[in-house]
């Protein structure tokens, strides 16, 4: 195999075995970004220099006998995780020249590790999308196929591991964003329990919903990541005291008896039967290690996406408003007095769907129908929970597809925002209720497009979630399928 | 329904953008849209029911009030669209 192509871990055997140093493992890296992004647009910024400053910086460590797991591994970092001296653009022109004054803390402890960041990755604007068109810096391909969409928010992050562009990559959840695009670019993502990683330094769209987490190809990668993104950090207010726990530690933990719950409104009309089948068949293979699948009834998912749509466009249209044109962010040319100040620059800075969003937040928020509004969501929230509640009295684990259908076509959804949100119709009650997923490849479509597992746990239970995947993916092949790509005379 | 031209306007007033007239009846017909979408939640019978703001029933945690970052004024400054004598720059706003 060749270096894209291998585990953390593998890769970690090869820099302690010296078969290669961590400066030969970062060039090779970089010459297959250099050659395969400006066919995927994956990457926003590539950290070259940077790159092989802490690659070199890593050789020394190792030469010295350090042995961290994750000395001197690479990975790329989605665009909206601060990042002191590389910019931060979130995808949208209003930060197109940001640079933050510090790391975001989920960077500054996977640097501290002696991982090698190869640059910043591309993502819907502000996160606020499920096929990465909402960039400014344009859209991903997915590597399967490229006129498909790679999804999104967190597009860049897929399409780039699965790409073999870097080993793992980091992500942000606040509907669907990591999962999603991890089922549809065919690799593994882990949406943590709220609370495990922290907010600190990671642009708010939603704060109640947004939880970074890792992508990777495999179960195993994205423990070995997580154990390292979730610790808790008294920098962010919603960072749970019990936030870091050893992942690996459990993953090879047998299936036998473990309670898995097949909701019934994941497999109703709407879901594409090929996905269908595969996740079936994904069922069937847990089923055949030793666990107990039961039906179950989780009543008030339908209503996930329309909750979803009130409360996380409130939060949005809050948090964006720090986005004024007088300290940090773009500044229209076109302006008389402060009003307008704020209100070209916001207009000019935010991308067609930020500002829909950020409409619909101050719309629900604004006198009148607030109780209509997000009074009720806020409710429907509680009642969403108490069937995640109710349901994990009976199952250990929540088995489902992760989206309705494979990689739609780039453009098709454009014309229509409500066709686009239907996209994260499995996994935004994940986010309402605060609780830990995974999405992991099941299978691929007639078309050779990748299909996507979603597992579901109750709070904290993020361990258990990884030992399914990682059993899973013992004694499956989807995982290890790689998209055709043509890389030239490389 | 909700979303008419006026509403548009007004709701872009309170966020602050600046929506050029040809859009509004566009970006009404899309708000419309989504206001349609989550029209559902009306019917749902809540009575009783506590709203969730939050996954964690957490308390405010606190920690020692002391010095954490370095001073970034130099850095912070330097991301300022238009600044002079340390200070942001913006439009008159006092005649």
């Amino acid at each position: 195999m060749e270096l894209h192509d291998l585990s953390l871990r593998q890769l970690r055997d090869g820099l302690h075995k010296r078969d290669f140093s961590a400066v030969e493992l970062t060039q090779t890296l970089l010459k297959r970004i250099h050659i395969l992004n400006p066919q995927l647009n994956a990457f926003v910024t590539i950290t070259e220099n940077e790159a092989l400053a802490a690659a070199a910086k890593a050789d020394d460590r190792l030469a010295a006998g350090e042995n961290g797991l994750l000395l001197g591994l690479p990975l790329a970092h989605k665009d909206i995780f601060c990042t002191a001296d590389v910019r931060t653009t979130c995808g949208s022109k209003m930060l197109e020249h940001f640079v933050a004054p510090y790391d975001a803390t989920v960077v500054a402890r996977l640097a501290a590790e002696g991982m090698v960041t190869l640059g910043k990755l591309n993502m819907d604007e502000f996160a606020m999308g499920s096929s990465n068109e909402t960039s400014h810096f344009g859209p991903v391909c997915n590597p399967w196929d490229r006129s498909m969409v790679p999804g999104g928010s967190s597009g860049g992050s897929a399409a780039a591991v699965a790409a073999g562009l870097v080993p793992v990559a980091t992500g942000t959840d606040t509907g669907g964003s990591i999962r999603q695009p991890a089922a549809l670019c065919g690799i593994t993502g882990v949406k943590p329990t709220y609370g495990r990683v922290s907010r600190f330094g990671m642009i708010a769209f939603a704060s109640s919903l947004d939880q970074g987490g890792p992508m990777a190809r495999s179960a195993e990668d994205c423990a070995l990541l997580l154990n390292v993104m979730a610790a808790h950090d008294p920098r962010d207010s919603t960072s749970h005291p019990a936030a870091a726990s050893d992942f690996l530690r459990g993953l090879d933990r047998p299936l036998q008896g473990l309670r898995v719950g097949v909701p019934e409104e994941f497999f109703g009309e709407g879901l594409d039967p090929e996905v269908a089948a595969a996740v079936q068949a994904g069922i069937a293979e847990l089923e055949r290690q030793g666990a107990v699948i039961q039906s179950i009834r989780l009543p008030n998912n339908p209503h996930a996406v329309s909750t979803y749509y009130v409360l996380a466009p409130a939060e949005a249209s809050s948090n964006l408003s720090r986005f004024d044109g007088v300290r940090y962010t773009h500044r229209s040319a076109h302006i008389e007095d402060l009003t307008d100040l704020y209100k070209q620059s916001r207009y000019e800075g935010f991308g067609a769907e930020v500002r829909r969003r950020i409409l619909v937040g101050t719309y629900v928020l604004s006198a009148g129908y607030y109780d209509a509004y997000y009074r009720k969501a806020q409710q429907v929230r509680s009642l969403i929970r108490e069937d995640f509640r109710r349901a994990f009295a009976e199952v250990d684990v929540i088995v489902g597809p992760t989206t309705p259908g494979p990689a739609f076509p780039l453009g098709a959804k454009n014309d229509d925002p409500v066709a686009m949100y239907l996209a994260d119709i499995y996994t935004i009650a994940v986010n309402l209720a605060g609780i830990p997923a995974v999405s992991l490849p099941c299978g691929l479509t007639q078309s050779g497009l990748p299909i996507g597992m979603q597992l579901m746990g109750d709070y904290f239970a993020d361990d258990l979630l990884l030992n399914v995947a990682h059993r899973y993916q013992q004694e499956t092949e989807w995982h290890l399928k790689r998209p055709q790509l043509a890389v030239g005379e490389a | 329904m909700a979303f008419d031209q006026d509403t548009v306007r007004r709701t872009a007033h309170l966020a602050r953008l600046a929506l050029p007239p040809e859009e509004v009846p566009a970006v009404a017909q899309q708000l419309e849209r989504i206001m349609g979408l989550v029209e559902d939640l009306r019917a749902i019978d809540t009575t009783d029911v506590v709203p969730m703001a939050h996954p964690l029933d957490l308390d405010q945690p606190l920690r020692p009030d002391v010095p954490t970052h370095q001073d970034s004024r130099a850095h912070l400054m330097a991301s300022a669209p238009a600044a002079e004598h340390g200070l942001f720059l913006v439009p008159k706003v006092i005649e």
